[in-house]
């Protein structure tokens, strides 16, 4: 009886509201966003193309050939060097922990160098160097990542064919200025593309499918996702904030000129996993994220709706994080084109919509509190929840090309005076004082030894020979480098106590 | 270094004096301790002394940068920010309070009982001893490049090494002083006001709460330990790792066993809050941890990830100690998600614990791995005499043999 009686009155106010509407059907006022303001409140825009510092010198050139170790080939590369690593089948993990390296596949005739896991191990490529370069490559059947970065700035991932690749296709994480382009990723259990607590990013010209998230900014910020195809995912493109990682905060994130088209693949992510909840047929996501902004993308068939943005009270399954800001705010909406999102959609956003008397399709739904979002046009959209949305006094995003730093992150400058010290308090005091002896000679005795010499403490320090019987041998420090071996021979020598 | 003994046991209540008997042993033992104690003027090694005489930490991975200068990322990664900037005689005023068991209210226990230089500056057992003999619910952890965190305590409830310091030497289970009793004592010490008065110079009473707190901390901050065979690695010695341990390494950072994303370099903890669903003791209950410090419920069980920095020297592993070897310990992580959470338990499990079925060869390599974590090349001296004349039943006499002064 009772919901006999609600669905009656909702029947008449609906009837009510659809009267007064068609007493009022003034057209509504239409924004062009051809010219006029362009966003202005983003990183510093440049005009790049590249976030590897192009090189100034040719290095060598090795070449890796089926039933080579593409490690071997890493192993025995200098930064500045690049490896050409021919078509064929390689299974073995490669990891590069050496800063400029660029690590091409050779296609020919369509055949690609082809990393394949065989489904026993874990990941394909780690990288940790700074300027790294991974190109063409074929990746398959590992059961972690294919393509994965800890740390490393000014990196470039391009054009590889990543397929059924454990949990992230890509994944670059706690690194500045890189850039993903031109690579096909599916069939990935987590993100295909995944950018980790990364800043200054370019994400263009993916085509994404088959995966639980498509291209996915967490904890990230300065980020343009543009040109990308993201298809038949469960989530297209998401950008949120986890909780409980180190890195709080995702800011400036520009999604334009996108296909999100049919991501209504079942969720399929493993339980527990932050992507798990996402509901099968979400275009965009917003989670917690501020200064998103959304402009140009195909939207189209997402059955749950084509954006979404919420807060972190939407995903029960998050952890407590007190340092965590909630809230998205400042999402911004530009014209979009979006068609038949929302055609079957969950009872969490059927509930939403309930409150505004809202049926049928959701192209837009925003759930929880935000601050200063604003959108234009909003009148061609079926949208739920952003009475609160002001009109945006900027159409456009064209003045920003890319959040990418031109000639790429610069390593940190260290005054050689300054090397030398940070050397010889951080290695040598463990045994060796200015005065008397720890576990190898005094300063003072190295000094009247090599006095006006530093080259000479150089060459002893990079391969000492045992002097002294009652004293242990001292390990070689040939992995500093040649400036810092000099910095800290000639701080040793001039050291007064 | 390495010869410590590690005969340590849980009965410290044995040695338990009179209070009376005490004040008469602290002057007697103050009187034979005589003229000893001048504090250091040079920084321990690692740090280099500054115009204001304040010691300046120096490491090699302040060549580098990290994202957001939060300290977290790869092998060439900035370390997170640190504490330093104490006078060479706050750090040796507090290396002498740390092993004097003076700061206890029963004078039995000092700072080094859980915090063993012998034993990564832990204890060695599953949950450590308090005063009278009281057994506490989680296990010591190691005191190594705690320079570098932001919280402390399993439970992350405490923001600075000074409020660290402070809870055991007044908590009624660990060393059970009280300040009034605390003071008294130190001041009864002929030495301590000499010696705080070189260390706090500019302090009318040297003697006070606040700056035992300052010199526990500048002690703590001193102890460094970044020249392991990783960081030798990290450096670029691609040789510092053996086959073994570089296996280990790459198993370490894959995203299968995932052990990096939250242990991140350089210093191996990302200083977060994690609920991993570590079994309990037999027949004790579930210990909430971080959900009484942020009243959360979703931390039930959850608990600071800890650094693996030196972490083979400080078996056993876990809160509360539960696993015996690093290997039962990374074992754990690949025995299912929420395999050791009881029926009727809730916990929100974090979402990198997973099911990543390593191998038996994989878990050998990790413990490889974490084996090359090790370095205590700046084992700080341990003191033969301590300024209260006071000996510890136990710690203090392994110490001293193994002492280099």
């Amino acid at each position: 009886m009772n919901t006999k009686f609600k669905f009656v009155l909702v029947i008449i106010i609906f009837a009510g509201g659809w009267i007064m509407g068609s007493n009022n059907n003034v057209a509504p006022v239409i924004t062009s966003s051809m010219g006029g303001a362009s966003y202005s409140g983003g990183f510093q825009s440049v005009v790049s193309v590249s976030a590897v510092p192009q090189r100034t010198t040719k290095g060598a050139v090795i070449v890796v050939n089926p039933g080579d170790s593409i490690q071997a080939a890493v192993e025995l590369a200098q930064p500045g060097d690049t490896i050409q690593v021919m078509p064929g089948t390689y299974s073995e993990t490669v990891y590069i922990d050496k800063d400029d390296i660029h690590l091409l596949g050779v296609i020919q005739e369509g055949a690609r160098a082809t990393m394949d896991g065989l489904g026993k191990l874990n990941d394909a490529i780690l990288y940790s160097g700074n300027n790294v370069v991974i190109e063409n490559f074929r990746i398959t059947q590992y059961k972690g990542n294919g393509i994965m970065g800890q740390a490393g700035n000014n990196l470039e991932i391009r054009n590889n064919v990543i397929v059924d690749t454990g949990i992230y296709g890509i994944f670059p994480q706690l690194g500045t200025n890189g850039l993903v382009e031109h690579n096909v990723v599916s069939g990935i259990e987590d993100a295909a593309i995944y950018i980790g607590m990364s800043d200054n990013i370019h994400v263009a010209y993916n085509e994404v499918f088959d995966s639980v998230a498509g291209i996915e900014i967490e904890n990230s910020r300065h980020a343009v996702v543009e040109h990308n195809n993201a298809h038949n995912n469960t989530g297209g493109i998401l950008a949120f904030v986890t909780p409980g990682l180190p890195i709080k905060t995702t800011e400036d994130v520009i999604i334009r000129n996108n296909f999100v088209l049919n991501n209504n693949t079942p969720n399929f992510g493993a339980p527990g996993s932050i992507v798990s909840g996402i509901p099968a047929g979400t275009g965009i996501l917003v989670m917690a994220a501020d200064d998103v902004i959304i402009e140009g993308n195909i939207i189209s068939g997402n059955k749950t709706a084509g954006i979404i943005v919420n807060d972190h009270s939407f995903a029960t399954t998050l952890t407590m994080d007190e340092e965590s800001d909630p809230n998205s705010d400042r999402t911004m909406i530009l014209d979009n084109v979006m068609l038949n999102n929302g055609y079957d959609t969950i009872p969490e956003v059927k509930a939403v919509a309930l409150t505004e008397l809202h049926t049928g399709l959701v192209d837009i739904v925003h759930v929880g509190s935000s601050n200063g979002s604003c959108i234009i046009n909003r009148h061609r959209y079926r949208t739920i929840g952003i009475g609160g949305y002001a009109e945006c006094d900027f159409t456009n995003t064209d003045s920003t090309e890319s959040y990418l730093l031109a000639g790429g992150a610069e390593p940190r400058v260290i005054h050689s005076s300054e090397r030398g010290e940070i050397a010889y308090m951080g290695v040598c005091t463990g045994c060796h004082s200015y005065r008397g002896r720890l576990i190898g000679p005094s300063v003072e005795i190295i000094q009247a030894m090599y006095a006006g010499n530093p080259e000479g403490l150089v060459e002893y320090i990079n391969a000492p020979v045992k002097k002294r019987d009652n004293f242990p041998p001292m390990p070689a420090q040939n992995y500093l480098d040649a400036e810092t071996q000099m910095a800290v021979a000639t701080y040793m020598l001039a050291l007064e106590k | 270094m390495g010869k410590f003994s590690t005969d340590i046991n849980r009965s410290v209540g044995e040695f338990r004096l009179s209070a009376v008997l005490l004040s008469v042993l602290l002057s007697a033992s103050a009187s034979q301790a005589q003229p000893q104690h001048t504090l250091a003027d040079q920084c321990p090694p690692s740090f280099a002394l500054d115009s204001n005489n304040q010691c300046r930490l120096r490491n090699l991975y302040q060549l580098y940068d990290s994202l957001q200068d939060r300290g977290l990322g790869g092998l060439k990664t900035a370390l997170p920010e640190h504490r330093d900037g104490f006078s060479p005689q706050q750090i040796d005023l507090g290396r002498l309070l740390f092993f004097d068991p003076v700061l206890s209210g029963d004078k039995n226990l000092s700072c080094a009982n859980c915090h063993n230089p012998a034993l990564g500056f832990s204890d060695g057992m599953d949950r450590s001893v308090g005063a009278r003999g009281h057994v506490s619910q989680r296990s010591a952890p190691t005191l190594w490049n705690s320079a570098f965190l932001k919280v402390f305590f399993w439970d992350a409830r405490a923001h600075s090494l000074e409020e660290q310091a402070i809870g055991p030497l007044f908590s009624d289970v660990e060393m059970a002083n009280t300040p009034e009793q605390l003071l008294a004592d130190l001041n009864q010490v002929d030495a301590y006001p000499k010696l705080f008065k070189q260390a706090f110079p500019d302090s009318e009473d040297a003697v006070v709460i606040s700056n035992i707190a300052t010199a526990l901390s500048a002690f703590q901050s001193s102890l460094i330990s970044l020249n392991s065979p990783y960081d030798r690695y990290a450096h670029g010695d691609a040789k510092a790792l053996n086959p073994n341990e570089l296996e280990g390494l790459n198993v370490f950072r894959s995203f299968v066993a995932r052990c990096s994303q939250c242990h991140t370099p350089p210093l191996f903890t990302n200083q977060q809050v994690a609920v991993i669903g570590t079994p309990e003791p037999a027949g004790l209950p579930r210990d909430i941890g971080a959900a009484e410090t942020f009243d959360a419920e979703r931390l039930r069980g959850g608990f600071k990830v800890p650094t693996l920095r030196n972490i083979a020297r400080t078996a056993p592993y876990m809160h509360s100690g539960r696993f015996a070897t690093l290997r039962e310990a990374a074992e754990f992580y690949t025995k299912g998600r929420g395999h050791a959470v009881p029926e009727g338990e809730e916990l929100l499990l974090h979402w990198h614990i997973s099911d990543p079925n390593l191998t038996d060869t994989e878990l050998d390599r990790l413990v490889d791995f974490m084996g090359a974590l090790s370095d205590e090349s700046f084992m700080p001296n341990v003191p033969t005499q301590v300024p209260s004349g006071l000996l510890n039943s136990k710690t203090s006499i392994s110490l001293v043999t193994a002492s280099g002064e």
